[in-house]
């Protein structure tokens, strides 16, 4: 990960050329990161730069990168940390697949949708575009995200944004509503729920209660205004908005509609969570509330005392956030930030605060709370009603340690 | 878009759409209402066709085919197929382990961090065993096992497990008919939101 070692990195990039120039003719003495960095002129403004192209890609200073923690790279987070705004570039969206990333021509991909049905229909790609569509700017979050920090594991103050919550991102998707389907292949009222299935190696399934159908299940083809990315089910997935990851199955090439779930490994085995009074919660799909500072986050260094903003971002899979406090005093007081617009219902909401660093020791931390009144936990709190070694759903409320020196860690949860 | 059929079926997508629209606005609403015609786009799936890929097994047995495996028979497929990753009886290598049957004395996964889930102390449904081994195994040649290789293989390791008897056989009457010991674990999700944190 391309992370600036110093805060103040972003304000000379956003400054001009000015420190650019300077380490792009590196002088004796420079350090090899300079000495690293591309060359560009020293004065554009004399010289006609590059033409149109294709294809645009990003300034060769940007790298953001997602990360796998696991060797099998089953896996990888987005940068949470080198995000602005709501939205996740396509390419840094987090993935999680179960057999890789299957390769699906588009002229040769069907939908079946069958079982309590009416007319068993088999749509191609050209037939779901015909469809009246809708797109809508939604998060997802895999229910596993966040469990490193929840269990303790290893090392617990050098963590970033993307190591401790990378498995959460937002994109604009376009497709069609699968209630439109449903009632196009004359769905039994009497269902309640369906199954749907993946064409990659793990042939994925889930079931889905049939009111996640009736309300914002999509049919999507669409990401963030192209065809959604080979690890994000190209050419077709289900996308549940605020539902956990999982069960939005990518590379569609089934639907069963029937009258009980299935009861699959991933739905069984996997992804149902223990709980202390000898029970496991199964299909727990909707993600709790939650929110996570990203700057100033570890392994950033403030460069002086002064007014700095608290940037960071929150979302529920129940509907919109109404709320976010953040707190400079570890739990002590707190604030209430600026959420940026539009704050839409199950997706990332954008907070700030400028807050003042007086020097010395500091804690933020940030607390979210979402329409239904549901505030985002501190440790004690869940741990109370998950017990230590729950398997999923890990939302408490996360803080960061500012040492006298500037330097910020990760300070644990609150 | 890469279909290159896409752009010559734009005037028809303009000629139905207001046609396109009312109808899908009918969808969204309640589902006592009258059922509209279809757009009758698509086109309809033969028999056959859902035959080939409706492979999924539901716990009442439903979707569970024709044929028969032995405990016996299921060791020697292990032993050829499965051993490799998940260990020579189960125990986990590098894929997970599928045998253990100790839950403590409450099923006590949620605060006791030591106690591995596996099939024979958390999975709830035999059914399942045979769904995700069919569909997804053996990890490098997905979806080339046969029923009966499934159900011996379903079949050793429900009796690596002490679920089923060493001369049991597994088929489609007998499999959804074992009963795991986590069955009556499991609670529907009653999250809420709210002021609750559960």
């Amino acid at each position: 990960m391309d992370r600036p070692k110093s805060i103040s990195r972003r304000r000379i990039l956003a400054a001009g050329t000015a420190g650019i120039v300077g380490a792009a003719l590196p002088a004796a003495g420079q350090s090899p990161d300079q000495a690293a960095r591309p060359k560009v002129p020293a004065d554009p403004t004399k010289v006609q730069g590059p033409l149109a192209t294709d294809v645009g890609g990003r300034s060769p200073f940007e790298k953001p990168k997602r990360v796998s923690l696991g060797e099998r790279r089953t896996s990888s987070l987005s940068p949470l940390q080198d995000l602005d705004g709501m939205i996740t570039p396509s390419d840094l969206h987090f993935e999680r697949h179960h057999g890789g990333v299957p390769a699906i021509d588009p002229q040769q991909y069907s939908l079946l949708i069958h079982g309590m049905v009416d007319r068993p229909t088999v749509f191609t790609l050209a037939d779901l575009r015909r469809f009246p569509g809708v797109s809508m700017i939604r998060m997802m979050e895999c229910s596993g995200n966040g469990g490193r920090v929840y269990r303790r594991e290893g090392n617990q103050t050098d963590l970033t944004p993307q190591q401790i919550d990378g498995l959460t991102s937002t994109s604009e998707w376009t497709g069609v509503p699968l209630a439109t389907l449903l009632r196009e292949v004359g769905a039994s009222p009497k269902a309640t729920w369906f199954l749907a299935e993946g064409m990659d190696a793990a042939v994925m399934t889930r079931s889905v209660p049939m009111a996640y159908a009736r309300n914002d299940a999509l049919i999507a083809y669409g990401q963030n205004g192209e065809p959604l990315r080979p690890e994000q089910g190209y050419p077709v997935r289900l996308f549940l908005p605020g539902v956990e990851g999982n069960a939005s199955i990518k590379w569609l090439r089934r639907i069963e509609v029937g009258d009980q779930p299935f009861m699959t490994r991933e739905e069984t085995s996997k992804y149902t969570d223990p709980l202390p009074d000898g029970t496991a919660r199964i299909f727990s799909l909707d993600m709790d509330c939650k929110s996570i500072i990203t700057e100033p986050s570890f392994p950033d260094k403030l460069t002086g005392p002064g007014w700095w903003e608290v940037r960071g971002i929150a979302w529920s899979g129940r509907g919109k956030i109404a709320k976010v406090e953040v707190s400079g005093d570890g739990g002590k007081t707190w604030q209430l930030a600026k959420l940026d617009d539009p704050v839409l219902p199950k997706c990332h909401t954008r907070f700030r605060l400028p807050w003042e660093w007086k020097g010395g020791e500091a804690m933020l931390a940030s607390r979210a709370t979402d329409e239904t009144g549901y505030v985002q936990p501190t440790y004690d709190v869940l741990l109370a009603a998950r017990g230590p070694s729950t398997a999923y759903h890990f939302n408490h409320i996360r803080a960061w340690k500012v040492l006298a020196d500037g330097t910020v860690k990760f300070g644990g949860g609150l | 878009m890469e279909s290159q059929g896409h752009r010559t079926l734009r005037p028809l997508l303009l000629a139905s759409v207001a046609v396109a629209t009312a109808i899908s606005y009918a969808t969204l609403s309640a589902q006592s209402k009258p059922v509209a015609k279809p757009l009758g786009i698509g086109r309809a799936a033969s028999a056959d066709e859902i035959a080939k890929i409706d492979i999924d097994v539901r716990p009442d047995g439903k979707g569970l085919p024709d044929g028969k495996g032995t405990v016996a028979e299921g060791a020697k497929i292990y032993a050829a197929k499965c051993a490799s990753c998940h260990g020579k009886s189960g125990e986990g290598a590098t894929a997970d382990r599928l045998v253990a049957t100790d839950a403590g004395k409450n099923f006590d996964f949620a605060t006791n961090p030591k106690l591995p889930r596996a099939v024979g102390n958390y999975w709830p449904y035999a059914t399942t065993l045979y769904d995700y081994t069919y569909r997804a195994m053996p990890f490098m040649q997905p979806g080339t096992l046969t029923p009966d290789e499934t159900y011996s293989l379903v079949a050793y390791i429900l009796n690596l497990n002490k679920i089923v008897p060493e001369d049991a056989v597994m088929d489609r009457k007998t499999l959804p008919a074992v009963k795991m010991p986590a069955r009556d674990r499991f609670v529907m999700d009653n999250r809420k939101g709210g002021k609750v944190v559960k």
